[in-house]
């Protein structure tokens, strides 16, 4: 049972911090609501308070995790230009991708978007935890700041999805390998 | 998005520090659009964001991206720190920043504006 080191590396953005990401808004999301609706318990406890600024200052940091090693580990090993006259693409995926026109709009529409809209994230959820732990349950007195907090989150939600669901067909469609091989289990 | 009045919430915490933050947010996915677009419509600006080779354009498009957008954070923050802003226009351009950071990033719309 082997791995690759870009494999794992590319599992840890993906899988590591990315889908961890992804899951923790539907927390996120209901939470922000809860304390920002009209009609919510007018004040929480200081271990509620604690709980909801962990939670996001958590998601903060698998944001900028994710995107800073997608763009800066893992998308050179996409993008890497193979030598001149080389046919055996699968080590090069951008090429490989772009070698046929069935592959090409992975790319072209699926990378090209991807790699540019998950930055969304991480800069909406910044904004969002510090808007959320700075006036914590007092939000509900800013009508309009509860607007901005949440449609920032939702943003973030989907541009998160967008970067996580091409992510996961550029994968299948020309993964990015290569790079040391790493034994996890020897076979019997 | 001038000062409307002075004020505080029950808390005593006024809205500038949040509106800063929330308008900063707009303008860093705004910028993040407007450069992603003119790095692709542009091979000549394309080549001048390429400030890390093995990434290409997209190290010089996050990095102005991440600086505009704290720049901006640390501007307003210092202006508004101590006010009470009109939020709701605060929150129109600041989604329409949003808007256009979302729609820019999109390559079927870059191609669209570029006539592709």
């Amino acid at each position: 049972m082997e791995i690759t080191t870009r494999d794992l590396l590319t599992v840890l953005h993906g899988m590591g911090f990315g889908a961890l990401f992804m899951l923790a808004f539907s927390g996120a999301l209901a939470e922000l609501y809860r304390i920002s609706a009209p009609g919510a318990p007018s004040s929480m406890s200081t271990r509620e308070q604690g709980l909801l600024a962990f939670y996001l200052a958590a998601m903060v940091i698998l944001a900028w995790l994710t995107a800073f090693s997608g763009a800066y580990l893992i998308y050179p090993w996409y993008r890497a230009v193979p030598p001149a006259g080389l046919t055996d693409l699968s080590d090069y995926p951008r090429r490989l991708l772009l070698s046929s026109g069935k592959t090409s709009g992975w790319h072209n529409v699926g990378m090209e978007w991807k790699e540019h809209v998950a930055w969304v994230a991480p800069i909406a959820m910044t904004m969002v935890a510090y808007v959320a732990m700075k006036y914590r349950r007092s939000i509900a007195q800013h009508r309009n700041m509860r607007v901005a907090v949440l449609t920032f989150a939702v943003a973030a939600f989907l541009a998160t999805g967008v970067a996580g669901t091409f992510g996961a067909f550029l994968n299948k469609f020309a993964p990015v390998r290569g790079g040391a091989v790493i034994t996890l289990m020897q076979g019997k | 998005m001038s000062p409307t009045r002075t004020g505080q919430d029950r808390d005593g915490i006024p809205n500038g520090p949040g509106a800063a933050a929330i308008l900063a947010a707009g303008v860093g996915c705004g910028a993040l659009g407007c450069l992603a677009f003119a790095g692709d419509a542009s091979p000549a600006f394309g080549k001048l964001l390429n400030f890390y080779n093995p990434v290409g354009t997209l190290s010089g498009v996050t990095t102005v991206t991440i600086v505009v957008w704290l720049a901006t954070w640390f501007v307003l923050g210092r202006l508004w720190g101590n006010k009470t802003i009109a939020l709701g226009a605060v929150n129109i351009v600041a989604f329409a920043l949003l808007a256009i950071g979302l729609l820019l990033t999109f390559p079927p719309f870059m191609d669209l504006l570029q006539g592709k």
